[in-house]
Parts: structure tokens; C-alpha cells; sequence
């Protein structure tokens, strides 16, 4: 069988988390930038940060909402889960952002797109507490 | 810099005016970097000589660096002011998210002038500054409920700071401190007094930017090598584990934990109140700054129930470091964990510095007992290890009911010329003595730091590493290491590097972070920069009146045996005086 190994991000336990966002600012990095301008996973706290933390990030749902809102089908189904944006297609409604129930879709106000977590795992490898896992499935090429 | 960095910009606001305004500062952030450095010259600047630090004209300064939000653990915010305590320099830095917020809001620097004639607070978003009414929340009875209100009332959860004073600030308390998420503050010498006196309860401020670098190649290898260090590194192993409150436990065992207003340096209850202790029975839950990986923040979990209605109860979480421990556990010889963590409690709900608080009451407790004031003025009897008193003296020095509280409530440097008790009044250049008692270094350190905090050339480490090895060092040699230590530290809180990583950013490696970000600036050149800030904050200190020969040594320090023995006077005036001639050359 060919195929290649692809992940699909996820939030181990959340009660590890202090709240250090290197996650996100490991998501920013990708690109080759400081700051946190362009991630695709955020952490609030829980209404102060003595109840703990949320994590927002993408789950890679099977029938992904954001995707069935997209007018201009810019939103492509990726393989297990998740949305592939293919970026000219964008005109940057923000639909999507609505419609995620995690509230895991974030906002580039610079280029006005959605920033859509593509789960390469960088925030899994930046979080020193586990707090994240990244689970591989195989996809089928054939 | 990079071009286009906003790192150079300040944002000016005017609260009398309710105006605010961006002005460009390359020329300066370049040359000072950003935080300690540039607020020093930003406070020479802004600050009229001689000024009431609770006047109007009395600026609020807060600033950041070039590597805040590019590099884990450059995520402190460096507030400069006059401060209401000392009535000199007022420099406190906080952690939180203040610092990573301000700068991706993209502004390098904030500068609050003039008074609000009504409560307000200030809400800043982006380009945008908004005066909102704090009527509602002024005289709040606790500050967690004021951050909480914000908190609901104002966008950007995560990614903003709310920095706020509770009911200590507004009632001007000389050492009443501003908040930030709950558990960080910008502790010493007043700022939240300063707050207080402009009738400005909280800044609100919220960021996400994007920052360019300028290789970006360079930029991943730089952070991989950085991340690695603090994640990794038996440095910083104290900090992750057990937290500051290890200490506890490290200075009670070697004699140099201050108790019962330093007339002990053991305390029998000091196991009770270690970081051992606390990780053990009450830790239930750790948090980090923005932007730091380490998470030295630990929240004690303390379950009380209500005496009025069985099966109900409160849980808490109440941050504990090892300043605190040491201010309203040993100096006040309180050894129940859960009794301490309730002062501690108080003291955030009422937004006090507990440095202070607690020395100013081990100080009171001491003048009580030697019959310096009357059970009268008091209104109760002070007792080291009773509690419940010393949380209503707590409540009573932000009231101020007579003069008595009044003067509790200016710090032990001013209640002492009232009510006498100098010899064992703890402070330094009028701001409360921090908990090691290790040596002469330490206490040099004290008098002759900047901001008479541990944290200007953190003496005890010289104290407890020639204590160790068995060296008593000529005090020429402290003093240099001092002066050293004190300048390079410029370098770290100008960057607005936490100095628990002052092991993980070498010169080495600061000097290629730096290049990073588009500065051109060799190891030598910022030892010598170091050097030129710290004589810029003493420039405003002698500017604005210090005086060598004013610096008060309380005697206590000398009666009390240290591990390296009892201090000699004279050498510690020697160390002064060739400390200072190092800052006037």
C-alpha cells in the first residue's frame, strides 16, 4: 500500500497548561516571523487565570462546518479531517470564523484571510508540558 | 533596529487632557535598547525636578524591548516613576503578559501624564486609546473582582494585559502596587500610588502583531538554541520545580533567613512554610508569563469553609514566591501555611507590596513590644505568629484610622522618625530590606543598588557562594563584582530579559539576538552601555537629591550574625564609598 503519513492535532489535557503560549508563537514562527500575527492555535484563560486555560486550535473535524459556510469554495477538505484553504479562491468574508464551533479559526489582518491550522505539529513540539499530541494517520494514495 | 520595528514607538497619553498622540523614537531605542534604558532617559526627560511623585507631573513610564515576542523569556515590562515611598527613583518590573501585550499592540514604550479629575481606566487597542469610566469599580473592596469586571467588559482574552490597583493604590499606601493577571505585579516603591494619584484604577492593553526579523533562517536556529537552554537547563531547573520559595529551606538551614525582624536568622517554623512544604500539601496549580516556557508561578490551593453555613466552602489560589514567605512568614514569625497564605491573600485583595507590608509590620509588631506605641494608637496587640491581627493591620494601614496607620502606611523609613525604633526599622534608602541576611554583599547590595532591591546586584549570591567555598573576599573585590553585576543587569532589564534566564542569555548570545533584530552591537559595547544606564538612574537619583551620606545602615543588621559573622560598619561604609566613586567616575 502507498500512502504517506499525515497528523491530525490534538489536545491531550488541558489542566497541564500554564499558559505560555510558545505554542503560538511556534505557530507564528512557521513563516519566518517574531510576534504572534499569524496563529493558527490561541490560549485564553478560563475567566482569570487562576481557573486554568483554553486552548483554541483545530480539531480536523470529518464534516468540517467552516468549510459547508465558504461561498467561494475555498475550503477544501483535507484527507482524516480538516480544511485545506486554497488561498486565491479566499475573498475574506470571514464566514468561517463564524462558523467553527471552536472558535479555532483566527483572523490575518494584514492579507484579511483566515488562518487555518494545518496540522504540522510545530505547537506540539513547542509545548514543554504535553499538553498537545499529534496524532499520525495514514492516508491512501492509491 | 529593523526598519518598520514599532519597537520605537511611544504612545503618549494624557489623562487631564484625555488625549493621547504616537511619537517616533528610533534614535533612542536604538542607542538604549528599551526598557531600563530607555525609561531612564524617558523619566530625566518627563519628570520636572524635585516633583511630588503623587503630583500630577509625576510620569508613568512603561516600556519593552527589542526582543520581547521574538525570544522566549524577554516578556518583563520595566515601569519607571518617582516613587511616593523613597521619594527617588521608582523602577519596578512585571511580568505577565504586560510586557508581550505592549509590544504587540506595537508600541515600544507608554507614557501616562497629567491626573483624570474622575476614576477612569484605559482601554488600548491598537491605534486606538479609550478613556472608560472606573467610577464603578473605584473603591472596590478587591482587586481580583476588579479584574475580573475588566476582564468581562474588554476584548482580547489571551492576548492582553489588564494592569490594575486595588483599594492600597486609590488610598495612596506609599508601597501599594499595581497588578497584572492576577498573580504577576509591578511591586516595589509605589507605583500603585502614583495609579492612584491620577485617579487611573487599570490599563487595559491587547496585542497580536506580527514582527519581522531580519534573517529568518538565523532567526529559528537562534530561538531552537534559546529554547533549548530554559527548557533544558539545570539553571533553571529551581525556577521550574519548587519555584523562589525553594529558598526557604536554603537560607533557614545556612542561618541568613531574616526572622522576627532579623533578630533571628533561623526560624523553627520554617519547614512548615518551605517550598517543599507548599509543592506538597497546597500547589495546585502552576502558570507561566507570556512567552515562557518555565512556569515559575505557583498558586497555593487553600480550601477554607464559611463559618457561617455548614458545607460551604471557598477555594482560593493564592500565588507564593519566596519574597512573600519570607516578609509575612519569618519576619512575622508566622509558620501555619495557611494562616501565611491568607496575609498573602490580603495583601493582593488590597493591592499592597508585601515586601513592605510585612516588614513594616515586623517593624510595628517590634516597636509595640518595646512600648514605642501605645495598644491605643495600635488598636490591638501585635503579636509575632497571631494572624487574625495582623490581617486587620493589614486592612487598618490601607484605611489609615489615626496617625498611627497613617504612618504605618508611608513604610517603616518614615514611621520610625515618628515614632522612633530607627535602629530596627529595615529599609534601605527608604524602601523595605528584602529576605537574606547572607553576608556583607547582600546588604552592599541593598544600599548602594539603584532601586535598594535584591534584585539590582543580587549580593546573596556572592554571600553564599564565598560563604561556601570559606572566602572571606576583600570588600574591594565585593564591590566590583557588584558594580558588575548591577551594570550588566541594565543589559538584561533594558531587553527586558527575565533575570531568571541571566544564565541562558549569555553576551554571547544577546549580542547575535540582537543582530537579529537589526542591532549592531558587540559584548563590549553593551557592558559599557550597561554601565551608562545604571549612571543614568543615578543621575536622576543625586538629580533629584539622594545623598551618600544620607544612606541610613540600621543597626539591627549589625547586631544580628550573619554566616560570614557579624558586619563591620566601617567596612560597609568603605564598600559605599567605592561604590559610589565607581558610579561618579
Amino acid at each position: 500500500m502507498s500512502g504517506r503519513v499525515i497528523g491530525r492535532i490534538s489536545v491531550r489535557d488541558v489542566n497541564l497548561c500554564v499558559g505560555c503560549q510558545c505554542c503560538m508563537f511556534a505557530c507564528s514562527r512557521r513563516f519566518g516571523d517574531a510576534g504572534l500575527g499569524r496563529s493558527a492555535i490561541h490560549v485564553g484563560s478560563a475567566g482569570g487565570v487562576e481557573r486554568g486555560f483554553i486552548v483554541y486550535v483545530c480539531r480536523g473535524c470529518p464534516d468540517p462546518p467552516c468549510m459547508k459556510v465558504c461561498p467561494t469554495d475555498a475550503l477544501v477538505k483535507r484527507p482524516h479531517g480538516g480544511v485545506i484553504l486554497e488561498r486565491s479562491r479566499c475573498i475574506g468574508c470571514g464566514s468561517c470564523v463564524e462558523a467553527c464551533t471552536l472558535r479555532a479559526i483566527f483572523w490575518d489582518r494584514e492579507k484579511n484571510k483566515p488562518i487555518i491550522c494545518v496540522h504540522c505539529g510545530i505547537c506540539v513540539s513547542h509545548c514543554p508540558y504535553g499538553v498537545l499530541k499529534i496524532e499520525p494517520t495514514m492516508v491512501d494514495e492509491r | 533596529m529593523i526598519d518598520g520595528d514599532p519597537l520605537s514607538r511611544v504612545l503618549y497619553i494624557d489623562l487631564t487632557s484625555r488625549d493621547f498622540w504616537v511619537e517616533d523614537k528610533t534614535e533612542l531605542f536604538e542607542k538604549y535598547l528599551g526598557g531600563s534604558g530607555v525609561a531612564s532617559n524617558l523619566l530625566l526627560q518627563e519628570s520636572p525636578i524635585g516633583v511630588d511623585p503623587l503630583s500630577p507631573e509625576n510620569p508613568i513610564i512603561i516600556t519593552v524591548g527589542p526582543l520581547c515576542g521574538v525570544f522566549p523569556l524577554a516578556s518583563k515590562a520595566v515601569a519607571m516613576f518617582k516613587s511616593p515611598l523613597t521619594g527617588n527613583l521608582g523602577e519596578s518590573h512585571a511580568g505577565g503578559r504586560s510586557a508581550v501585550a505592549i509590544r504587540l499592540a506595537g508600541y515600544g514604550a507608554i507614557v501616562v501624564r497629567g491626573a483624570s479629575n474622575i476614576p477612569v481606566y484605559l482601554s488600548i487597542q491598537g491605534e486606538r486609546v479609550y478613556f472608560r469610566d472606573a467610577s464603578a469599580i473605584w473603591g472596590m473592596g478587591s482587586s481580583y473582582t476588579v479584574g475580573r469586571v475588566i476582564r468581562e467588559r474588554e476584548p482580547g482574552s489571551g492576548l492582553r494585559s489588564i494592569m490594575r490597583i486595588g483599594r492600597a493604590g486609590e488610598r495612596l499606601i506609599s508601597y501599594a502596587c499595581v497588578i497584572t493577571e492576577t498573580y504577576r505585579h509591578f511591586g516595589r516603591l509605589g507605583l500603585g500610588a502614583v495609579f492612584g494619584s491620577k485617579r487611573l484604577k487599570a490599563i487595559m492593553i491587547a496585542g497580536d502583531r506580527r514582527l519581522k526579523v531580519k534573517d529568518p533562517k538565523s532567526y529559528r536556529e537562534a530561538y531552537r538554541e534559546i529554547f533549548e537552554s530554559v527548557t533544558k537547563s539545570p539553571s533553571m531547573k529551581k525556577y521550574h520545580e519548587l519555584g523562589t520559595s525553594m529558598n526557604v529551606n536554603v537560607l533557614n538551614e545556612s542561618k541568613s533567613l531574616p526572622t522576627r525582624n532579623l533578630l533571628k536568622t533561623s526560624f523553627e517554623g520554617g519547614e512548615e512554610i518551605s517550598g517543599e512544604n507548599f509543592a506538597a500539601n497546597y500547589l495546585g496549580r502552576r502558570v507561566a508569563c507570556s512567552h515562557c516556557p518555565v512556569s515559575c508561578i505557583h498558586l497555593a490551593a487553600l480550601r477554607e469553609p464559611y463559618t457561617s453555613d455548614p458545607y460551604f466552602y471557598k477555594t482560593s489560589m493564592i500565588s507564593y514566591d519566596y519574597e512573600l514567605i519570607y516578609a509575612l512568614g519569618s519576619m512575622l514569625e508566622v509558620s501555619d501555611p495557611r494562616s501565611l497564605l491568607r496575609l498573602l491573600d490580603e495583601v493582593e485583595i488590597q493591592g499592597l507590596d508585601a515586601i513592605s507590608t510585612g516588614v513594616t509590620l515586623a517593624w510595628a509588631t517590634e516597636a509595640q513590644e518595646k512600648g514605642l506605641v501605645s495598644e491605643n494608637e495600635v488598636g490591638m496587640r501585635l503579636r509575632w505568629g497571631d494572624v487574625e491581627n495582623y490581617l486587620e493591620a493589614i486592612r487598618m494601614i490601607v484605611k489609615q484610622p489615626n496617625d498611627f496607620y497613617k504612618a504605618l502606611a508611608r513604610g517603616v523609613e518614615y514611621a520610625s522618625t515618628i515614632y522612633g525604633g530607627k535602629d530596627f526599622a529595615l529599609a534601605y534608602g527608604g524602601n523595605e530590606m528584602p529576605g537574606y541576611h547572607t553576608g556583607p554583599a547582600c546588604h552592599l547590595g541593598f544600599i548602594t543598588g539603584a532601586r535598594h532591591s535584591h534584585l539590582d546586584s543580587a549580593g546573596y549570591s556572592i554571600d553564599q557562594r564565598t560563604y561556601t567555598s570559606k572566602i572571606e573576599q576583600p570588600i574591594e573585590e565585593t564591590v566590583n563584582q557588584l558594580f558588575e553585576e548591577e551594570s550588566w543587569r541594565q543589559i538584561l532589564s533594558s531587553l527586558v530579559i527575565c533575570y531568571f534566564a541571566r544564565g541562558n542569555y549569555t553576551p554571547d548570545f544577546i549580542a547575535k539576538a540582537l543582530t537579529i533584530l537589526g542591532y549592531n552591537l558587540n559584548q563590549e559595547e553593551l557592558r559599557r552601555l550597561g554601565g551608562e544606564i545604571l549612571k543614568l538612574k543615578n543621575r536622576f537619583k543625586f538629580r533629584e537629591g539622594f545623598k551618600i551620606e544620607n544612606l541610613r545602615i540600621p543597626r539591627r543588621i549589625l547586631e544580628t550574625e550573619t554566616p560570614h559573622g557579624r558586619l563591620d560598619e566601617d567596612k560597609l561604609r568603605r564598600g559605599i564609598k567605592l561604590y559610589y566613586s565607581k558610579i561618579l567616575e
